[in-house]
């Protein structure tokens, strides 16, 4: 059976109705996190829900409410450009917490770069005892 | 039903939006600021999203891809500079 053309519309509507709220929940639970979580690579983790997951719902609802296909390419777009700087900045915030030290270390399951500072740290050591050799 | 999801989500968005600013306002580092400040930014690109998808148009769209770059250059200027500042007392 075919859906005639209101019965579509309005399935169509709901859907998208129910991307926006989604979406906006995204929002909240970011800002959830932001207040209750500890310190700033778990509030990172809260942060990055309505940049991605919650950009994306709200496009889709978008591109769902203006009923035209030529924008979805457009919408897809706008997203990956989203998808490409977020990676970035959040790797420099986590970068510049992890050097100045705003982590709670006990939080940590797994610290895999704290063997490489440690490798690093002993490599320059020995190269500032040879400097002083000479 | 699109006026009901409206004033459903600009209740949502607003209450996330008080929830960030109070992160930006008590937020002990410089860092925890300029996320709760990108989460604010996010929150913005989803109202001007909802406004779009409500009243079926495009005008927002360049505006939501300028705040993106914005919040992009923004966070990754200040990372930057946190590091470079707190790494100079250490060397010297």
């Amino acid at each position: 059976m075919i859906p005639d053309a209101g019965t579509l519309d309005a399935v169509i509507d709901g859907l998208s109705a129910v991307f926006m709220v989604v979406g906006a929940l995204m929002s909240l639970a970011a800002a959830v996190g932001l207040l209750r979580f500890p310190d700033l690579l778990s509030r990172m983790h809260a942060a990055t829900k309505p940049q991605v997951l919650g950009l994306f719902l709200l496009l889709a609802a978008m591109g769902l409410q203006l009923r035209t296909w030529w924008v979805w390419p457009v919408l897809l777009v706008a997203w990956i450009f989203q998808l490409l700087t977020v990676p970035v900045s959040a790797h420099m915030v986590g970068r510049a917490g992890y050097r100045t030290k705003h982590l709670h270390r006990e939080l940590l399951s797994t610290d895999e770069l704290e063997a490489v500072v440690q490798k690093a740290a002993a490599k320059a050591a020995r190269e500032d005892s040879s400097d002083g050799g000479h | 039903m699109m006026q009901t999801v409206l004033a459903v989500t600009a209740v949502i968005l607003s209450l996330a939006a008080a929830g960030a600013i109070i992160r930006i306002a008590r937020g002990p580092s410089l860092l925890d600021r300029v996320l709760a400040s990108d989460v604010l930014l996010a929150i913005l690109g989803a109202a001007l999203c909802i406004d779009m998808a409500v009243n079926r148009h495009l005008d927002n769209l360049m505006l939501l891809v300028a705040l993106s770059v914005i919040g992009f250059i923004g966070s990754v200027t200040v990372a930057r500079f946190v590091a470079d500042r707190r790494e100079q007392p250490r060397d010297s």
